[in-house]
């Protein structure tokens, strides 16, 4: 990005705004995340910067708020991790399984009404969760499944399938179908040629969009606000709880931890996608 | 293909036409084969649902079927003056009837939503109904309270009486059906929902510009960047997109705050003083500030995936034709990168419209938006059909753009990350 030494100074001027704005923008985005981590250490239980912590006093930061989370009296985050867990893994599986055999549908050019049917099934992404938790409350409600766990895990499997489609779908996209008429020529039965050879070029879209289901699950509160009984507390009805009615630091130390967690799961994700991207340049 | 020319056969004697149709027709149900298992899924837990909604939000045979003999007796009635004894003594009847069933409360709380004072009359007359002699019962209900002997009690019954009902619509839009059965609007100040709509789609359009001004310049920059360093600063858009939404405004709630780091920041370069902090959360700034960061991502994302594909010779080649580089950049770049502006525009302003968790926590209650609404009345007060008929609104629109967005941009070719 270094200017041509011919620049003219009123765009010299104007490209170090534009790096300014761009810093700005960059700072905005990034920057309240990292607020959490000092804050998740305090040794006070005020949610702002102690003096000692300014003077960077080691007597001001503790694990108090760590402890408290992990071994606190009639602490809710035991279960509700558990529970988040156990959800998230079930509805990703549904969600991919799902999500995958119908992007593979999706994906052949014999596939009647395409347009209308791919709408529909992204459509769980895009109505507002509102509207799908009412919607999805009604149903459970009436199946019975209200306040357990399989009716939570079916409700996150709705909102997590859109993102195994797209993911898959763009993978297959790229796919070089002589390879599966190969197979079929050389007597591979479609189950077969599915396990051996379609599956493993698309696995990094597949596993992309199982990250994607699983953060999805395990994010959402929306619905699981309308489903979730005592017994199936989730982190984030934890969170939510705890925001709603006061801060304290121990969320921030919850929240430190998910932070962690999504970091992991962003370079998993990132490195699946070149992965992915490399594969495809290779079969083209 | 003429009739005279021989027709191609397979190998078995079949015409080719008909073997290939039939081959097609295979294929079809093939891959439709592979799409039903979750296609039949969502039907059966997602689309079918929401059209119970519908029904749920127009559907008043509740209030019909509790009040089956007081409906009959009514028909006669024109509504003009109190009605005559057959119905209070049919009102009478389906009541003890309700009272003894122990459903009374339920029929209170409907004709409570029609119109208001009707609970304690109801609950009055259910006390003094056991001393009820036989006979003349319009003069007995009439003493019970004053309300029963007004006739915009009986009229209010009466509206309740047919199957269907789209009064819940009217009273999202704070409008409702007057005596006349004229559609009027209701008093100035109780007009809170119509206030909720203007203030939703005004937060979901300032929130869609101010994303698309900040995401505009460093999808740009993350565009024209050498790879090695456009992808560490990816991972400032990317991180936040991963980051729980509850963490992020969890986050904003403690810079927010009165005594948090942005006004400790605003007091130290003097802008304000230490006296007068100015509240930044439980109002539309907490709204607008947590909101545009948190859906900031979903536009840089598709700005950036059209700008990867412009070539930078495009600018040169703008330049050297003797363009300014602001002309160059308004004439060539600006207009090469409107797909992307579309996609990201509708899908920022389709999130945001439907926001729930982010307006409820740092929104207070002049930043809360439709969708706080509407889960205020499924948890608090339990008018289900009420809010089912404002979500159904809500998600009218949402499709309507959702149907625009398919135009323009093709759902299949939404990226994500």
């Amino acid at each position: 990005m270094a200017l041509p030494k011919y620049t003219e100074t009123r765009y010299r001027i104007w490209h170090y705004f534009y790096l300014f704005i761009c810093t700005c923008v960059f700072f905005f985005l990034i920057a309240p995340l990292f607020v959490i981590f000092p804050l998740s250490f305090n040794a006070e239980e005020f949610l702002v910067f102690s003096d000692g912590m300014k003077r960077l006093d080691p007597d001001a930061f503790s694990l108090r708020w760590y402890k408290d989370m992990i071994y606190g009296t009639k602490n809710p985050w035991g279960l509700a991790t558990k529970n988040s867990f156990i959800i998230a893994t079930f509805a990703t599986i549904g969600s991919v399984i799902l999500g995958t055999v119908a992007a593979l549908g999706l994906s052949s050019r014999h596939m009647p009404y395409k347009g209308i049917i791919m709408a529909t099934l992204i459509s769980p992404m895009i109505v507002p969760l509102i509207i799908s938790g009412v919607a999805i409350f009604f149903f459970m409600a009436k199946a019975g499944l209200a306040a357990t766990h399989t009716g939570i895990i079916l409700a996150h499997i709705v909102l997590g399938t859109p993102f195994v489609v797209i993911t898959v779908t763009a993978t297959l996209s790229g796919f070089d179908h002589s390879v599966t008429r190969a197979a079929s020529s050389l007597g591979s039965d479609p189950v077969n040629t599915f396990m051996k050879i379609t599956l493993p070029l698309i696995l990094p879209g597949v596993i992309s969009g199982g990250l994607f289901a699983f953060v999805t699950s395990f994010d959402e509160v929306v619905v699981v606000l309308f489903l979730a009984g005592l017994d199936n507390t989730t982190i984030p009805i934890q969170m939510w709880t705890g925001l709603r009615e006061q801060l304290s630091p121990t969320i921030l130390a919850v929240a430190t931890c998910l932070i962690v967690l999504s970091t992991l799961i962003l370079v998993t994700a990132e490195l699946l996608r070149r992965r992915s991207e490399r594969i495809r340049g290779i079969s083209r | 293909m003429s009739s005279e020319t021989k027709q191609i056969l397979t190998t078995d004697g079949i015409p080719l036409e008909v073997s290939l149709k039939k081959a097609e027709k295979k294929n079809k149900i093939k891959a439709f084969l592979l799409v039903a298992p979750l296609l039949l899924f969502l039907i059966i837990t997602y689309i079918f649902p929401i059209g119970e909604m519908l029904f749920r939000s127009v559907d008043d045979r509740m209030v019909t079927n509790m009040l089956p003999k007081t409906f009959k007796a009514m028909e006669k009635w024109d509504g003009k003056e109190l009605p005559p004894e057959e119905v209070f003594e049919a009102f009478y009847l389906d009541y003890k009837f309700l009272v003894e069933k122990k459903t009374f409360g339920k029929l209170a709380t409907q004709l409570n939503y029609e119109k208001n004072g009707f609970k304690s009359i109801l609950k009055k007359l259910q006390r003094k109904m056991k001393k009820f002699e036989q006979g003349n019962y319009k003069e007995q209900i009439m003493n019970v309270h004053k309300r029963w002997a007004n006739v915009e009690y009986w009229r209010a019954i009466k509206r309740r009486a047919p199957d269907i009902t789209y009064s819940k619509y009217l009273k999202a839009m704070d409008m409702y059906e007057n005596e006349d059965g004229k559609i009027s609007q209701v008093s100035e100040d109780r007009r809170v929902h119509r206030i909720l709509w203007l203030r939703t789609l005004e937060i979901a359009f300032f929130v869609t510009i101010l994303c698309f001004l900040m995401a505009y310049p460093i999808a740009h920059l993350l565009a024209t960047l050498p790879m090695k360093y456009s992808n560490l600063l990816m991972i400032c858009v990317l991180l936040p997109f991963w980051t729980s939404l509850l963490v992020r405004t969890a986050s904003w709630m403690i810079l927010l705050q009165q005594q948090g780091i942005v006004n400790d920041f605003f007091v130290w370069i003097g802008l304000v003083g230490e006296e007068n902090r100015p509240e930044m959360m439980y109002n539309k700034t907490g709204t607008y500030v947590a909101m545009t960061q948190i859906l900031l991502p979903f536009m840089v994302l598709p700005l950036y995936s059209v700008m990867k594909t412009i070539s930078p010779s495009l600018m040169r080649a703008g330049k050297s034709l003797g363009g300014t580089p602001f002309v160059a950049f308004w004439k060539v770049y600006f207009p090469l990168t409107i797909p992307g502006i579309g996609a990201g525009c509708l899908l920022v302003f389709i999130l945001a419209i439907g926001y729930y968790i982010t307006p409820a926590l740092v929104g207070g209650a002049s930043g809360t938006l439709i969708s706080n609404q509407i889960a205020f009345h499924m948890k608090s007060t339990l008018d289900w059909s009420f809010a089912s008929a404002m979500g159904l609104m809500l998600l009218t629109g949402v499709l309507v753009i959702y149907w625009i967005y398919n135009k323009l941009v093709g759902v299949d070719n939404i990226k994500l990350g």
